[in-house]
């Protein structure tokens, strides 16, 4: 399992109640799609793609409050955990697995490029 | 593979252990209560001492135990059982074909069966300075030796950790009497068990204690004088004398003699549930084992692995299944307990309580009716109970009400299905709000006087109408007196609270709160961190309360706040530079459309809000574009804040033939004065050179009319959802009077409205009359509440898009890095 982890640096890098993107690029350079990666206020980590279901605001610019965050554009609550919109509203973003390892962040690489599939198909 | 299977043998089996720690020696206690006979046991220890309690070396540094207080298996143990010690000498090499070990002073002795207890090495972060003499760790016995010694001289310690070792180190060196710092990392002290309600209770007892706690600390560098420890650096510049360091920022499983083994290691040695690693000739068990995936650094685990072991070196195997953990900090008079998974999250329920009163606060977390995990500080009373609850993943659904008050109360005969039983046995004169000194008796009279709400209460009896703690007590009381008759109190803040905007607001002033956890906890917050609701209000609330001292929480802000940029549907961002009063040169045009040519502002739009509007920036650009506009001379029009947005003026007696007055010039004054603030909800002003109002006066949260003996000054206008005119507030000569009570106005806005309520509701809830009183009933409120106002624009009148080009909170327009999967496989690290 080891060598599939892609490490993406260490857990100080982004502190409680924040998040920070990593940008996952095409060979031209162009960026295909951000990944969120988020610190919740209680010390966890996840990471999700960076598009609300609703109409793709970037999540990781949203509140984070226990474990979800706040959409920035219209306030939907998407669970940091499963990726899903809680209370009434429908609709779910892909989540990248994660895990933290002597104070480093890896995301899971095939979820990392799985999570960017459709975009690449398109 | 299973158990070990017996040799078959005349003669006992060799069992040699590597380790003469807790879990090497109780693995030999195990084993040898199931078969005495049929191993001969030889045990190396790297330390030079007998098998004693590591845990309880905090009690020896704090001076509570000595060594002697501490061991567990004094010298008469080894020869009672026949068991050969080798003390002060490591094994350095295991030979797996010949089964041998060789230690560091050539012994070697054979094995039939081998068992690594090697623990953990403290780690040492790998900053300039750590070999220094004056840098310690705390493991062993020596390293209490060192500290001790330090501590002899006095002066200052610094810890470096502020997790349970390095809380329990400081508290030890604190007592010996130095002068202690704590540099923590993370912005919560131990922050992997503790919450942020929880981990801010901690700090401010142990602040209360006379340590110093810095957190978000990153040390740079530790410093030398005549060749011995003399500081620490942190790489925000700052530098803190010491005369010794301690490192405690963490174990590894120490693995270094079976990686050279052979033996399979990832972070730690892998065993299996029988803790038999790789070679079925050798078990290993304590901190250096890692099973089923997870590593341990507490002793409970340490002894359920231990059991396992012994009933499989003895023929009888079990399994060990891998732990659950709780936590307690050994400092005396902090009570703290945590267990479990406090994340919360999906299909969880958090019960909090909190008893400001008592420094108390507990919190459980509920899934499926079973409880997952707990934090606890101020009373533990109840830890073991719920520890115990979670580890058996019992059902809770018939005591869920009664949980968070405790085993008594939730066991407690009858109460456990109705929250209000227990207060319904209270007796009528058990007093239930301590702040005002409320009997049961008061309250339930004052509700058969007719009080039928919470509010209502409160304002009659003051029951509850001061820390709030007894809250759920009058509740149970009105819900006990009325049943279904209670009615619904006044709208509290958000979910997360039984207080209103305007309660959170006095008790901010009145309690002296300062930090958004204190408020949280002092005012009994239902939820550990509140929601995307409580936390701006509140920033905002303590920003106004507290100019110069209250520290701006980011994390509580909206995006277009933290950013200083209104985010766009796509993601991007526009930009508005401040154009004062409308009014703009050649030069600030050129540099907008060049700054609008260089970054690919998609549009360049006029707004309604006189003024340009690039749209279409990308985050990463935003500090490379402000400070191209800063060097034109323009900053931050705060398009994106709850604050002053625009000054709208018209020409004026400058040029128009029918002005009055200078209204481009009051206000370019008037945007001058109010610029940066923070407020309830946007503002915006509007200055017309005379009644015709070419720049809408009267639709402006503070509008001024110019007319030939002075200036019409106007309130509450709103040009938005619901349309309202203005109401006059009155009518002043000079330019001077209308910017004071502009200002006058703005700061009871500011003092008054509830976070998100513009001048019109505002208005519209309290009165205009109220409004009136407020800025004249007394002869001096005007120039009081400007005063305020201006003290308050001291802190707040410093450019934002300036701070940020700068390179303040870099990290918000940075990626954490990029990831380039097609074709070839590159990770670049974050830029800084
Ligand atoms: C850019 C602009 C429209 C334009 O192209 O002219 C604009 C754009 C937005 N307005 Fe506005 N308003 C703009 C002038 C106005 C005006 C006219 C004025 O200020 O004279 C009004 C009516 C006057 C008033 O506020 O009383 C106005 C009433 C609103 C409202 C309704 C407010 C209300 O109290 O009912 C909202 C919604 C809100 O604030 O909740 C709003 C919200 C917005 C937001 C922030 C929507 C949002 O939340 O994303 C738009 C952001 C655009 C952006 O990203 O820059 N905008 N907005 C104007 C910027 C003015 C400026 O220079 O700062
Ligand atoms: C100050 C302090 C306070 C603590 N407080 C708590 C607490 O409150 N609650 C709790 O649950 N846990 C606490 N712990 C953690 C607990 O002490 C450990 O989990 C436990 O000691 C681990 O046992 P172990 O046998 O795996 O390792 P250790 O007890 O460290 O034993 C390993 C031994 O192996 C020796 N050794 C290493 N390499 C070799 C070698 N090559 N040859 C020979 N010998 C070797 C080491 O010198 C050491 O003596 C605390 C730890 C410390 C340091
Ligand atoms: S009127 Fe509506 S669409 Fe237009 S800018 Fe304002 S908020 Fe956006
Ligand atoms: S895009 Fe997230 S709530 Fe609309």
């Amino acid at each position: 399992m080891i060598g599939d982890w892609l490490d993406i640096g260490p857990v100080t890098q982004i502190s409680p109640g924040n998040a920070r993107t990593l940008p996952v690029q095409a060979p031209n350079g162009e960026n295909l799609e951000e990944i969120a990666i988020f610190h919740t206020m209680g010390g966890e980590f996840f990471a999700l793609v960076n598009k609300c279901p609703h109409k793709h605001g970037p999540l990781s610019q949203g509140i984070v409050h226990g474990t979800v965050v706040t959409c920035p554009l219209h306030s939907w609550n998407i669970s940091l955990k499963t990726g899903h919109a809680l209370g009434d509203d429908k609709g779910c973003v892909p989540t990248v697995p994660l895990k933290v390892d002597a104070g480093r962040l890896y995301l899971l690489r095939e979820a990392v490029i799985g999570a960017m599939a459709p975009e690449r198909a398109a | 593979m299973t158990a070990l299977h017996p040799i078959p043998t005349d003669r006992p089996e060799r069992l040699i252990v590597i380790g003469n720690g807790m879990a090497g020696c109780r693995a030999v206690e195990e084993i040898l209560a199931r078969d005495a006979t049929r191993y001969t046991v030889t045990i190396f220890g790297a330390e030079p001492r007998v098998n004693y309690n590591r845990i309880m070396l905090s009690p020896v540094l704090a001076g509570e135990k000595t060594f002697d207080d501490i061991v567990i298996n004094g010298a008469d143990w080894y020869a009672q059982n026949n068991i050969t010690l080798i003390s002060g000498d490591p094994v350095v090499s295991i030979d797996r074909a010949g089964q041998t070990v060789t230690a560091r002073s050539g012994r070697t002795e054979p094995y039939d069966r081998l068992l690594i207890a090697t623990g953990s090495d403290p780690f040492i972060i790998p900053v300039p300075g750590k070999d220094l003499p004056g840098v310690v760790t705390f493991r062993d016995l020596d390293d209490v030796d060192k500290m001790l010694a330090a501590a002899e001289k006095g002066g200052h310690a610094v810890v470096i950790g502020g997790g349970l070792l390095g809380l329990e180190a400081a508290h030890g060196l604190a007592l010996r009497g130095m002068d202690v710092t704590v540099l923590h990392l993370m912005p919560t002290l131990m922050e992997r068990q503790l919450d942020e309600a929880a981990g801010w209770l901690l700090k401010s007892e142990l602040e209360r204690r006379g340590q110093t706690i810095l957190t978000g600390a990153d040390t740079a560098a530790i410093l030398e004088k005549d060749g011995h420890v003399a500081g620490v650096r942190l790489k925000d510049g700052k530098e803190i004398p010491a005369d010794i360091v301690v490192m405690a920022v963490g174990i590894r499983p120490s693995t270094g003699l079976a990686r050279l083994a052979g033996l399979e290691v990832e972070r730690g040695i892998l065993v299996d549930d029988h803790m038999l690693t790789s070679d079925p000739a050798i078990m290993a068990v304590g901190e250096c084992v890692q099973h089923r995936g997870a590593c341990y650094g507490l002793v409970a685990p340490l002894w359920e692995m231990c059991r396992s072991l012994a009933d499989a070196a003895t023929g009888t195997p079990s399994g060990y299944e891998g732990s659950v953990t709780s936590t307690k900090l050994k400092v005396s008079g902090i009570d703290l307990f945590s267990a479990g998974d406090f994340s919360g999250g999906e299909g969880c329920e958090d019960i909090v309580m909190r008893d400001a009163a008592r420094g108390l606060y507990k919190r459980v977390i509920v899934k499926e009716n079973k409880l997952v995990g707990a934090v606890l500080y101020g009373d533990t009373a109840d830890g073991n109970w719920y520890f115990d609850l979670l580890k058996r993943g019992e059902d809770i659904a018939d005591i869920r009400e009664a949980l968070i008050f405790g085993q008594a109360f939730a066991m407690g005969g009858g109460a456990s299905n109705d929250p209000h039983a227990a207060v319904a046995a209270l007796s009528e004169d058990a007093e239930i709000c301590g702040c005002n000194g409320v009997t049961k008796g008061m309250v339930v009279s004052t509700i058969h006087g007719g009080a039928c709400s919470l509010d209502a209460v409160r304002s009659q009896c003051k029951a509850s109408a001061s820390c709030g703690s007894c809250t759920g007590l009058v509740e149970s009381l009105l819900a006990i007196t009325l049943g279904d008759e209670v009615k619904a109190g006044p709208k509290t803040l958000c979910k997360c609270t039984k207080f209103s905007h305007d309660d959170v607001r006095r008790l901010i002033l009145e309690k002296e709160l300062k930090a958004i956890p204190q408020v949280m906890q002092e005012l009994h917050w239902t939820t550990p961190d509140g929601c995307a609701s409580c936390r701006p209000a509140l920033n905002y609330y303590l920003l106004c309360a507290w100019p110069g001292v209250y520290v701006d929480d980011q994390r509580s802000r909206f995006v277009n706040e933290r950013m200083h940029a209104n985010i766009q549907k796509d993601g991007t961002y526009s930009v508005v530079p401040r154009m004062w009063g409308g009014v703009t040169t050649p030069n600030e045009l050129r540099a907008i459309a060049d700054a609008a040519d260089k970054y690919g502002a998609r549009m360049v739009k006029v707004t309604g809000g006189q003024r340009l509007d690039l749209f279409g920036i990308k985050k990463e650009d935003l500090p490379d574009i402000w400070a191209d506009l800063n060097a034109a001379g323009m900053v931050s029009g705060h398009a994106y804040g709850k604050s002053l947005r625009t000054v709208k003026t018209c020409v004026g007696s400058e040029w128009c033939r029918f002005g009055t007055q200078d209204s481009t010039g009051l206000g370019i004054k008037t945007e001058q004065m109010t610029w940066g603030s923070w407020m309830p909800h946007k503002f915006k002003i509007a200055v017309s050179g005379c009644p015709r109002n070419c720049a809408e006066a009267t639709i402006k949260d503070f509008g001024v009319i110019c007319v030939d003996s002075g200036y019409e000054l106007h309130v509450g206008g709103n040009g938005g959802i619901h349309l309202r005119g203005t109401d006059l507030l009155c009518k002043v000569a000079t330019e001077r009077e209308a910017l004071d009570i502009c200002a006058a106005f703005i700061q009871l806005y500011r003092e008054q409205a509830w976070y998100l309520e513009r001048t019109a509701p505002w208005i519209e809830r309290v009165g205009l009359d109220h409004v009136k009183a407020g800025l004249f009933d007394d002869p001096e409120a005007v120039q009081h509440l400007a005063a305020r106002f201006r003290y308050s624009q001291s802190f707040m009148q410093d450019d934002p898009w300036a701070r940020r080009a700068k390179g303040e909170d870099a990290e918000l327009h940075q990626h954490l890095a990029e990831f380039r999967p097609f074709p070839t496989m590159q990770i670049k690290e974050a830029a800084e």
